[in-house]
């Protein structure tokens, strides 16, 4: 009997020292891969699927333009609308933010702007190509359509 | 003063490090959205000089692919209402682009230049004299109403650059997805990108609504 006895010695803890280390590398994980939501995105947004996606190489130089149904129906209307940052601006009005986009960059790296258009699939194109006319006057001529990633075709 | 035992240096208990490192962690998780910014690209054509009239059109019409959208969501494709799927317009874009129906000396390298398995494929299509000339001079022209709904717009770019990238991937011998993927700050991909590419134009026209 006293062959089994023996190993009951033995310490049955787990040594619990090293696991603030490791909630700390998960931490950091997440602190690095993700980004904070700088916007309130006030416009309904349900991307479409496309499957010849790009990436975008070089997040600096990619400003954000919503377009879509606003949320809040009851004070903005039911018609598309476009946002850029934190407010509703007339398609006139996107010349004047891509200045102000351009201007954050240096100047080498003003031409390589692209715009990323984050548009709900419900809109028309007339806004959408309203938009373009607007970023061609703007000379941002780099635009990518925000899809969400589609399996089949 | 006491002088008896030597005092053990007080000691932080750092049990509860852990505790903080979570609230930390799901405070990131809840406010932080991970960024997959991913999407189609297209190039705007420049704004026209106001001094110069607009340029003419010098392509002839067979090297033109035109494709129409209405604001009830049909599509015109080369002068015909289109009924069939996006797979088959992608195939159709792509048979267009690889007609080589009176190639060009930049056509002529073009074709030279592809893998056997891609001419045997372009020779089996049949060369129609009434389709494109030769890769280098083909064009894409794509027009949507104002009423034309956005995610139809997506479809059939989606349709025309797959197309595209399905001709690139052929011709650098590698899969689509391989393709999509490749890094090209890499020195090695480039050049593979680049000669994939070469005289191959990516020629989408979007043209403005009326």
């Amino acid at each position: 009997m006293s062959k089994f006895k023996k190993s009951s010695n033995t310490q049955q803890d787990i040594p619990t020292a090293a696991l603030p280390d490791i909630i700390f590398m998960l931490l950091f994980f997440f602190m690095v891969t993700t980004k904070m939501r700088e916007t309130d995105i006030m416009v309904k947004q349900q991307l479409p699927k496309a499957t010849q996606l790009t990436k975008i190489e070089r997040k600096s130089l990619v400003s954000y333009i919503y377009i879509g149904e606003p949320k809040n129906t009851s004070l903005y209307g039911e018609e598309p609308k476009i946002q850029t940052n934190d407010v509703f601006v007339d398609p006139s009005e996107i010349v004047q933010f891509v200045s102000q986009e351009k201007d954050k960059l240096s100047e080498v790296e003003r031409d390589q702007i692209t715009m990323s258009m984050k548009v709900d699939i419900d809109v028309k194109m007339g806004i959408i190509s309203d938009v373009q006319q607007e970023l061609r006057e703007a000379n941002a001529r780099k635009v990518l359509y925000s899809s969400s990633k589609r399996v089949d075709l | 003063m006491p002088r008896g035992k030597k005092r053990a240096a007080p000691e932080v208990s750092s049990g509860s490090m852990a505790d903080i490192a979570f609230l930390l962690l799901i405070f990131f998780l809840v406010t932080s959205t991970i960024a997959n910014d991913k999407g189609i690209t297209l190039l705007l054509p420049p704004k026209p000089d106001p001094n110069e009239p607009p340029p003419e059109v010098t392509k002839n019409d067979k090297n033109i692919f035109k494709i129409l959208a209405n604001s009830q969501d049909q599509l015109l494709v080369e002068d015909e209402p289109y009924k069939e799927s996006m797979i088959e317009l992608k195939r159709e874009v792509k048979e267009f682009v690889l007609n080589f129906g009176n190639p060009g000396e930049e056509g002529i390298q073009v074709y030279n230049s592809l893998p056997s398995r891609m001419k045997a494929e372009i020779n089996r299509f049949g060369r129609r004299t009434d389709s494109s000339d030769d890769p280098t001079e083909c064009v894409i022209s794509f027009k949507a109403a104002r009423g034309t709904s956005y995610d139809l717009y997506i479809q059939v770019l989606d349709a025309i650059n797959a197309a595209y990238n399905e001709i690139y991937a052929q011709r650098a011998g590698i899969t689509v997805e391989e393709w999509l993927a490749l890094d090209k700050d890499d020195d090695i991909q480039k050049d593979m990108y680049d000669r994939a590419r070469s005289n191959v134009p990516r020629a989408i026209s979007i043209a403005e609504p009326d």
